[in-house]
C-alpha cells in the first residue's frame, strides 16, 4: 500500500517576494480554503463530510473525486501543478504516479520512481520568447492589417465610383444598340426580299436545266436499250435489264416487262417518255460505273455519298479525349463559347457549298442585291459590336457589384487576396490558394490539375468566423466525396500558404498567414500570465 | 485492408473494372459455387445410398495403438488403407489413404502440436460383418461393418457418430493421365497385385469427367497435372439438431441446411465487401465443427488444408415447431439427426472425432491437437487505434495527443500500408516517417505501443533488398513452370515468399532482428495482412492452385499459407527479445492451429448496422475452435457509420476480445472525439469500462491458453442443457461470469436479453439490479447503455483507476466485485504476472482464488509454487447482494485482525467494503458479521 505524507510545503517564488504556502498535495491556491487540516473536508459538491485525513488517503470517498486532489483514486478528479516558473495547471488525477512527467515541476510523480526534471524554468523562458515573438509579429501584421484596410476602402470608394461609371455608360451603349436594332432591322427587309429574289430565279433556271438533263437522259438510255437500234424498245430488251423487276423477287417475267412498257410489246421513242418515268429510280446503266450519268438529284445514292464527303472533310474533332482533359478545359470552353456566339453563324456557308455542288454555282448577286446585303452586313456588324460592347459592361457591373458585396471580412481587410494566388510546392504536387476563388492541386512532374475546391464560405467557430475560409465540390474522389479544403488562417507579416495536408481522405486542410486576421495585441509589457494565482 | 485503390497501376485498373460495377456488394462471381468447382460438382453429384466401399477384415491388423485395415472399392478394386486410433482424452482418429497411391498424397504438417499420444484399443468382438472395438472406458465402442463399410461410435445403447452410414465415402484415387483410349485388354484375375489390378479397372469404369485434368474459371486455367484427387465421407449425427463452427463464414452462429444452396466452403480468400448470411469462403478457414444437444458436445476435425466444403443436413430443419410438437405428442417422431458430409479437393482423409461429452471436454481435447491461445500481452486487450491511413509521424502525434486531450484511454496504434517506402515491408516511407525511431519513442514515453503492417506479397524489384534474398535463396513459391511466381498485389508486381519452408520461415522470422528491421523498437507489433495469399490477378484473388511449393501443389496446402506467415511472423517478434517477450501478431487469414500465433480479426467488413450484428456470431464462431483473441473492426471498414452506429460499435467492441477501430482509406476521419462532445463521452465511457475489466480480461485469456476455452463464448457452453440458448448469438458470454447482450439495433429504445440459469441471478453492472435467469428481460437502453450483467456466484477483480494506457495501470489497486449467488456464495479468481514476457512459464506469477461463502470471503493461492510481487493492493470490495453486516474483519496472513469500515445501500442491496488495503497476492480473510 502506498504511503505518502499529505502535505506538500511548497515555495513560490514571484518576483522578489517569497511565500510559504501549506495545503494538500494537487490542491489549487485558489481552493485552500476548503481544506483546513484538522477539521471534517465537506466535498466540493457538498454532498458529503468526511474526516481531514481522508483527504489524500488514496481512496475516493467523495463522488466529486474533491478528497483527492493530490492521488489517482478517483477517476474523475483534478491534480493542480504549480509549475513555478511556467504556467500553472490541472491535469487528470489519473496521470498522477502512473510514471508519465506531466507536471513541468515534477510534482505528479511523487511516488512512481519516475525520472522527471523540472522543466518549468526552461519551458517559461521558451514560452516568453515565443509569445514575444507572437507579439511582434501580431503588432507588425496589425498594422499592416490597418494599411489593408485602409486599402480596400480607397479601393472600395474606387469600385463605387467605376460602378457609377460603368452604369452611365451602360444605359449609352443600351440606347446606341437600340438605334442600331432599328437601321439594322430597316437594312434587312429589303435585303431579304432581294436575295428570295434572286434565289427564286436561281431555282426555276435549275429545274429548267434538270428537265434538259433528265431528257438527255432518256434518250441515252432508249438507245442503251434498244439493242437492235430498231428505234423501238421491246419486251425482251427491257428484261436484259434485271434490276427493273418490279417485285425484285429474282425473275423478271415477260408478262412484267410488258406491264411496265404499258402493256404494249414494244415502245417508240415518244412512247418511252412514260415508261421512262416508271424506270428512271431503278434503272443502272450498262456502262456503270460511268460518273458522267450522275443519277437525279434526289436519289439516295447522291445522299449516301454526301454523307460520307462530309465526315471526310470532318476528320480533325477526335473523339476520343479522354475526360479528364475535358475537364481541364472547362474554364477556356466557357470563354471559347461566348467567342463562337459573337462570331456570325457558320450555316449559310455551309448551306452554300452544298447546293454548289449540284447543278453548279449559283449565280452571283446582280449589283443592286449585292448593294443591299452589303448595307445590312454593314448594320449587322455595327449592331453587333455595340450589343458586345453592352455585354461587355454588363459583365464589368456584374463583377463590380460582386466584389463591392463580397465579404471580405470586418473591414474588408481580406480584400486585397481577390484575384490572387499564392502557390506552395511539396514533394509531389504545388498546391495553388486562390482565395475566394478556388484551390487546386498540380502534380508536380506533369499531370493535370485537380480541383481541390471552390470558394464556399466562411467557417470559423462563431466568435472568430473569418479564421477559416472553406472550399467546397472539387473534383470528386473514387468511392469518396467530392474533394474539399479547410484554410485555416493565422497572423503574419507575410501572406503565404505554410502547409498543406489532407487529414481525410480528400479533405484538405491549408494553413495560410496573413496579415489581415491579426489581432491588435494586447499590451504586453505587464509580462507573465503565470501569477494569476498569488 | 480493402483489395484494392484508385492509387493502383493501371493493370488493375481493369480487374478493378471487373470486379467494381459501382456497387457496394460482394461480386459473388469472381468465386466459385460448388458447381464452379469440378470436384465439388462431382462430389456433391453422388447421392447418398449403398457405398461401394467394403472392408476387408482378413486384412485387419490391431496393434496395441492402432486398428488397420483395407477398404476396396468394389466398383473399380481400388484399396485404401484404413487406419483408427484411440487417443489420450476421448478422441479417436480415423485415417484413410490410398493403399499404394501413385505418389505420396498430402498429409498437413505443422497444425498438430505433437504425434497425438494413444490410448490402446482392444477387440470386442468380431465375425464376417465386422469387428467391434472397445474404446477405453463409459463403454464406448466402434464398430466396423464390413459390406458396406461404415463406422459407427456407441456409448451404451446410444450411436454418438456414424461415417459413411450415407455412403458418401468417395477417394478419387491418383491415376495416370490417358491421352489414349483405354487399353482394351482388361485383366480381371485373381491373385494380381491389388494396384495393377485397380488400375485397369479403372480404366475400365471411370470414365474421364470434365475437369478431372484441367479446369478454367474465368479467365484462369488450372493445369491440375496430378489429375482428380477429391476426398469425401459423410458423418451421422443421430440425436443432434445443432452444429457449429466451421469459420470463417458471415453466418449465423448456429449452421444452417445446405441443401438449397452451396455447401458452406472453407478456402481462404481475399473476399471484397463479403456479404453476409451465406455459405461462402471468407479469408480464413478452420475445419472443425462441434455438434450439440442436451445430453452431448461432440466435435469432428478434419485435417485438411486444400480447398474443402461441408454440406449439412438435417431430418428436423424443415419442421415447423407444431411438427415437432405433433411428433412429440403422437410419440411418431423420429429421432432428429444432423448428417454432415467434408468434400475436400486433395489429400488425405484424416479425422479426429472429439467425444466430448461436455462442451469443455471438446475444447480440451481439440487444445490436445492443435495447441491453445497465445497468451497475448496484456496491453493487447486494451484499445487499438487503426485506420488506413495515418499519414505520417505528424498525423501520429496528433492522434496520439487527441487520445489525451480528450482522455480516453488507447494502447496501440497502427499503421497500414501506406507507412511504407513504396508496399515494401519492414521500410519507412522517407518522407512520411523518416524517424520511426524518434516517433516510437515517443509513444514509449507514454507507455504506448505501435503495430506496422508487413504482408506476405513482396515488390519484385531488384533495389529491393528483402526481395533480392528471397529470390537468391530461392525461397519463393514457384509458377507451374519452374519459374518464380508472380502476382499481383498492393506493390504492384509482387513475389510470395514459400512459407511453408522451415528455412524461409526461419530467414523470414530474421528480418524482424533490431538489427534487420530499420526503425524497429520492442514497443512496434506486427500485423499480417493479404495472407490468404491475396493475389489480385489470380483466380478467385489467390493463387493459382498449380502452383508450386517445393513438390507440393498450392492446391494441398492454401488453407495453410496464412498459418505460416502468421508462425513466422510470430517467431520474428519472439526471436527478436531473445525469446523473452510474448508477440503480438495480428492476422486474417488463418486455419487450424492459428490460435497459436496470436490475433484474428474479422477482415474488411462494412460500416452497417448488419456488419456490428455479424461481429458477434463469426467471432462465437472462432471462439469454438480455439481462436479465442478475435474482433471485428470497430465502425466498419468500409464505408462511413453513422454516429449512433459507431458508438453503438464502440460500445460492443470494447466487450470483444481484440478492441480495435480501423477504417478505410476514403473514409471521412472518425477518431472518437470528432462527433461532438456528448458522442466523445460516450465513447471514451465504453473505452474506460473496457479497460476496468482489464484484469478480468487478462485472467480469460490466461485461462485459454491454459485450457483452450473460448474467452468469448455462446451462451450453451455454460447453459448445454438449455435449449433456449442453442441459437443464440445475439448476446454472449465473456468467461462463464459477464453475460453481454449489445445494443446492435438502429434507433433501439430496449434490447431483451436472455438470462440463463434457471436458479442463476445476474446482476446489472452498471445499476446493481438483480434480475433472476431463466428469464427474457427486456431492458429499456438510452445511448449510454450497454447492457452488461454479472452472474451471481462470481467475483470479478476490476481495476477502476483508469489510465491512459493499460501499462500505466499496472501497479493499480483492484476492486473486488463479489456478486452473491442465491446461495450467498461467490468464487473468482485473479491472475497477475509482468504482463508481457514468458516468465510466467517460470512460475513468475499469482494466481488467487477468491472464495465467498458464510459470510467470509477469503483470498487464496490457487498455484502454491509461484513466485511473483505486485504492489497492487485491493482497495474496495464490492458485494452485491449482501445483507447489512454489523461488523467487518480482515484478518491478514500474519494473523493480524483489522475491522473496515463499510457502507450499504439497502435500495439495491449493495455492500461497499472501504480499502481494506491487502496486497493482492496476499492471503486473507474478510468476515461479515
Amino acid at each position: 500500500m502506498v504511503k505518502f505524507s499529505h502535505f506538500v510545503l511548497l515555495l513560490l517564488f514571484g518576483g522578489a517576494m517569497t511565500v510559504e504556502v501549506q495545503r494538500p498535495r494537487g490542491v489549487p491556491l485558489s481552493k485552500r480554503q476548503f481544506y483546513e487540516e484538522d477539521k471534517p473536508f465537506t466535498c466540493l459538491d457538498g454532498s458529503r463530510t468526511i474526516p481531514f485525513d481522508r483527504v489524500n488517503d488514496d481512496y475516493c470517498d467523495c463522488p466529486d473525486g474533491s478528497d483527492e486532489p493530490g492521488t489517482a483514486a478517483c477517476p474523475n478528479g483534478n491534480f493542480h501543478c504549480t509549475n513555478a516558473g511556467f504556467r500553472p495547471a490541472f491535469i487528470p488525477s489519473s496521470r498522477v504516479n502512473d510514471g508519465i512527467c506531466d507536471c513541468c515541476d515534477t510534482t505528479d510523480e511523487y511516488n512512481s520512481g519516475a525520472d522527471c526534471q523540472n522543466t518549468c524554468r526552461e519551458l517559461g523562458r521558451k514560452e516568453k520568447e515565443e509569445l514575444q515573438k507572437i507579439a511582434e509579429i501580431a503588432k507588425e501584421g496589425f498594422m499592416l492589417k490597418k494599411q489593408l484596410i485602409q486599402e480596400a476602402k480607397q479601393g472600395l470608394e474606387d469600385k463605387k465610383a467605376k460602378l457609377g461609371d460603368v452604369q452611365d455608360s451602360k444605359k449609352d451603349l443600351e440606347a446606341k444598340v437600340e438605334a442600331l436594332r432599328t437601321v439594322k432591322e430597316t437594312a434587312e427587309q429589303p435585303e431579304k426580299e432581294a436575295k428570295e429574289r434572286h434565289l427564286k430565279a436561281w431555282e426555276d433556271q435549275k429545274a429548267v436545266i434538270r428537265m434538259e438533263k433528265d431528257k438527255a437522259r432518256m434518250a441515252a438510255v432508249f438507245l442503251e436499250l434498244d439493242d437492235d437500234a430498231d428505234g423501238s424498245v421491246s419486251v425482251a430488251e427491257l428484261q436484259s435489264h434485271s434490276e427493273l423487276d418490279p417485285d425484285s423477287d429474282g425473275s423478271f417475267t415477260e408478262s412484267e416487262a410488258q406491264g411496265l412498257l404499258g402493256g404494249v410489246e414494244k415502245v417508240d421513242t415518244v412512247a418511252f417518255e412514260t415508261v421512262w418515268n416508271n424506270i428512271k429510280e431503278k434503272y443502272v446503266s450498262e456502262n456503270q460505273p460511268n460518273a458522267d450519268v450522275p443519277p437525279a438529284g434526289e436519289s439516295p445514292q447522291e445522299e449516301t455519298r454526301d454523307t460520307v464527303s462530309d465526315n471526310d472533310s470532318e476528320n480533325y474533332p477526335d473523339e476520343d479525349i479522354p475526360e479528364e482533359e475535358d475537364d481541364e478545359d472547362e474554364e477556356e470552353d466557357d470563354e471559347m463559347d461566348e467567342e463562337d456566339y459573337k462570331a456570325p453563324p457558320a450555316m449559310q456557308t455551309d448551306e452554300k457549298t452544298k447546293d454548289d455542288d449540284e447543278e453548279g454555282p449559283m449565280p452571283p448577286y446582280d449589283q443592286e442585291t449585292q448593294a443591299l446585303i452589303d448595307g445590312a452586313q454593314k448594320a449587322r456588324d455595327e449592331f453587333n459590336e455595340a450589343e458586345k460592347a453592352l455585354r461587355e459592361v454588363e459583365d464589368q457591373i456584374r463583377n463590380l457589384e460582386k466584389e463591392i458585396s463580397f465579404d471580405f471580412g470586418p473591414s474588408s481587410e481580406f480584400a486585397y487576396l481577390y484575384s490572387q494566388c499564392y502557390e506552395l510546392t511539396t514533394g509531389e504536387y504545388v498546391y495553388r490558394l486562390c482565395p475566394f476563388n478556388r484551390v487546386s492541386q498540380k502534380p508536380k512532374f506533369g499531370g493535370s490539375e485537380t480541383s481541390l475546391g471552390t470558394w464556399g464560405k466562411w467557417a470559423g467557430p462563431e466568435d472568430n468566423i473569418y479564421s477559416v475560409m472553406k472550399y467546397e465540390h472539387g473534383t470528386g474522389c473514387w468511392q469518396g466525396p467530392n474533394r474539399s479544403t479547410i484554410v485555416k488562417l493565422t497572423c503574419g507579416k507575410e501572406t503565404v500558404v505554410t502547409s498543406t495536408s489532407e487529414p481525410s481522405r480528400c479533405e484538405y486542410l491549408m494553413e495560410f498567414i496573413s496579415p489581415a486576421i491579426c489581432q491588435e495585441p494586447a499590451s504586453f509589457d505587464s509580462g507573465h500570465p503565470d501569477h494569476e494565482e498569488l | 485492408m480493402a483489395t484494392f485503390t484508385e492509387r493502383m497501376g493501371p493493370v488493375l485498373l481493369l480487374w478493378l473494372a471487373v470486379c467494381l460495377s459501382g456497387t457496394w456488394a460482394v461480386d459473388k462471381g469472381n468465386f466459385k459455387t460448388c458447381d464452379q468447382s469440378a470436384f465439388c460438382k462431382r462430389q456433391r453429384a453422388v447421392k447418398p445410398g449403398e457405398s461401394p466401399y467394403r472392408a476387408l477384415l482378413e486384412t485387419m491388423e490391431l496393434t496395441n495403438t492402432r486398428l488397420t485395415l483395407q477398404l476396396i472399392n468394389d466398383n473399380n478394386k481400388v484399396r485404401l488403407l484404413l487406419e483408427l486410433y484411440r487417443l489420450q482424452g476421448n478422441i479417436t482418429r480415423v485415417k484413410i489413404n490410398e493403399l499404394k497411391p501413385l505418389k505420396p498424397r498430402y498429409e498437413v504438417p505443422d497444425v498438430l502440436i505433437r504425434e497425438p499420444p494413444t490410448e490402446p484399443l482392444s477387440l470386442l468382438s468380431q465375425d464376417e460383418n465386422g469387428v467391434v472395438l472397445s474404446l477405453g472406458a463409459e463403454s464406448q465402442r466402434v464398430i466396423v461393418s464390413a459390406r458396406p463399410f461404415r463406422l459407427d461410435i456407441v456409448e451404451g445403447r446410444d450411436v454418438l457418430m456414424s461415417l459413411n452410414s450415407r455412403g458418401l465415402l468417395g477417394f478419387e484415387h491418383l491415376r495416370m493421365r490417358k491421352d489414349t483410349q483405354a487399353d482394351p485388354e482388361a485383366e480381371n484375375k485373381e491373385g494380381t497385385d491389388p494396384a495393377n489390378q485397380a488400375e485397369t479397372a479403372t480404366e475400365e469404369e471411370e470414365k474421364v469427367e470434365d475437369g478431372m485434368w484441367e479446369e478454367t474459371f474465368k479467365s484462369h486455367t488450372d493445369s491440375k497435372p496430378n489429375g482428380p484427387s477429391a476426398i469425401s465421407l459423410d458423418f451421422s449425427l443421430p440425436g443432434v439438431e445443432n452444429v457449429y463452427g466451421i469459420p470463417e463464414h458471415a453466418d449465423t452462429l448456429k449452421l444452417k441446411t445446405t441443401d438449397s444452396g452451396d455447401p458452406y466452403r472453407l478456402y481462404n480468400l481475399d473476399v471484397f465487401q463479403y456479404e453476409l448470411y451465406n455459405p461462402m469462403a471468407l479469408y480464413g478457414g478452420v475445419p472443425v465443427m462441434l455438434a450439440h444437444n442436451v445430453q452431448r458436445t461432440t466435435g469432428i476435425f478434419w485435417l485438411n488444408a486444400a480447398e474443402t466444403w461441408v454440406d449439412i443436413s438435417s431430418n428436423t430443419a424443415g419442421k415447423t415447431v407444431f411438427g415437432k410438437m405433433l411428433d412429440y405428442v403422437q410419440g411418431s417422431s423420429e429421432t432428429p439427426q444432423t448428417d454432415v458430409r467434408w468434400i475436400s479437393e486433395s489429400g488425405i482423409i484424416d479425422v479426429f472425432l472429439m467425444l466430448g461429452p461436455t462442451p469443455r471436454d471438446v475444447f480440451s481435447q481439440y487444445a490436445s491437437l492443435t495447441g491453445t491461445q497465445a497468451f497475448p500481452p496484456l496491453a493487447s486487450l486494451g484499445y487499438h487505434q487503426c485506420r488506413w491511413n495515418y499519414n505520417d509521424q505528424e498525423d501520429v502525434r496528433s492522434v496520439d495527443a487527441g487520445f489525451d486531450e480528450h482522455d480516453i484511454p488507447y494502447d496501440f496504434i497502427w499503421l497500414d500500408i501506406e507507412h511504407t517506402d513504396g508496399k515494401r515491408y519492414f521500410t519507412w516511407d522517407p518522407h512520411k516517417f523518416a524517424s520511426p525511431k524518434e516517433m516510437l519513442q515517443g509513444l514509449l514515453d507514454k507507455k504506448r505501443k505501435m503495430v506496422a503492417i508487413v504482408d506476405p506479397h513482396i515488390k519484385v524489384d531488384t533495389n529491393y533488398k528483402i526481395h533480392n534474398e528471397i529470390r537468391s535463396q530461392g525461397f519463393y513459391v514457384k509458377n507451374k513452370d519452374g519459374a518464380d511466381y508472380e502476382g499481383w498485389c498492393w506493390p504492384g508486381s509482387a513475389g510470395y515468399p514459400d512459407f511453408t519452408r522451415p528455412d524461409m520461415r526461419a530467414w523470414w522470422a530474421s528480418q524482424f532482428a533490431y538489427d534487420k528491421y530499420e526503425g524497429a523498437m520492442e514497443n512496434l507489433n506486427t500485423w499480417n495482412d493479404m495472407n490468404e495469399p491475396s493475389v489480385f490477378n489470380g483466380p478467385e484473388v489467390t493463387m493459382h492452385k498449380d502452383a508450386m511449393h517445393g513438390s507440393w501443389e498450392h492446391r494441398e496446402l492454401h488453407n495453410l499459407y496464412g498459418l505460416y506467415v502468421h508462425m513466422a511472423t510470430a517467431q520474428g517478434l519472439l526471436e527478436r527479445s531473445g525469446g523473452t517477450e510474448r508477440p503480438f501478431v495480428l492476422t486474417r487469414a488463418f486455419f487450424a492451429g492459428s490460435q497459436r500465433y496470436g490475433a484474428v480479426w474479422t477482415g474488411d467488413n462494412a460500416a452497417e448496422w448488419e456488419h456490428l450484428k455479424i461481429s458477434i456470431p463469426m467471432c462465437l464462431s472462432m471462439g469454438l475452435v480455439g481462436i479465442s483473441f478475435c474482433g471485428a473492426d470497430v465502425g466498419g471498414f468500409f464505408k462511413s457509420p453513422s454516429t449512433e452506429l459507431l458508438v453503438r460499435w464502440y460500445q460492443t467492441g470494447a466487450y470483444q476480445p481484440f478492441f480495435r477501430a480501423h477504417a478505410h482509406l476514403d473514409t471521412p476521419r472518425r477518431e472518437p472525439w470528432l462527433f461532438g462532445p456528448e458522442n466523445t463521452a460516450l465513447i471514451r465511457e465504453a473505452v474506460r469500462q473496457r479497460y476496468t475489466f482489464l484484469p478480468y480480461w487478462y485472467q480469460l485469456l490466461y485461462h485459454a491458453y491454459r485450457t483452450g476455452e473460448p474467452v468469448m463464448r455462446p451462451l450453451w457452453v455454460e447453459y448445454p442443457q438449455d435449449p433456449a440458448t442453442f441459437a443464440l448469438d445475439d448476446e454472449f458470454l465473456l468467461g462463464r461470469n459477464l453475460l453481454v447482450h449489445p445494443v446492435t439495433e438502429e434507433g433501439a429504445r430496449g434490447v431483451t436479453a436472455y438470462l440463463p440459469g434457471k436458479d442463476e441471478a445476474w446482476f446489472d453492472i452498471h445499476t446493481f439490479q438483480k434480475h433472476n435467469g431463466g428469464q427474457n428481460l427486456y431492458i429499456p437502453v438510452t445511448m449510454s447503455s450497454i447492457p452488461v450483467f454479472q452472474r451471481g456466484g462470481s467475483i470479478i477483480p476490476r481495476k477502476l483507476r483508469v489510465r491512459r494506457s493499460s501499462t500505466c495501470m499496472e501497479h493499480d489497486p483492484y476492486t473486488l466485485y463479489v456478486a452473491l449467488n442465491n446461495q450467498r456464495t461467490a468464487e473468482g479468481e485473479l491472475y497477475i504476472d509482468d504482463g508481457h514476457t514468458f516468465n510466467y512459464e517460470k512460475k513468475e506469477f499469482i494466481h488467487r482464488r477468491f472464495s465467498f461463502t458464510n459470510n467470509v470471503l477469503s483470498s487464496a493461492n490457487l498455484e502454491p509454487d509461484t513466485q511473483f510481487t505486485t504492489k497492487s493492493w485491493v482497495e474496495r470490495i464490492i458485494i452485491l447482494g449482501a445483507s447489512k453486516p454489523s461488523m467487518i474483519t480482515l484478518k491478514s496472513a500474519d494473523g493480524e485482525e483489522n475491522q473496515l469500515e463499510f457502507d450499504f445501500d439497502a435500495s439495491m442491496s449493495v455492500l461497499t467494503i472501504r480499502k481494506p488495503g491487502m496486497n493482492a497476492g496476499a492471503d486473507w480473510t474478510v468476515t461479515l458479521q
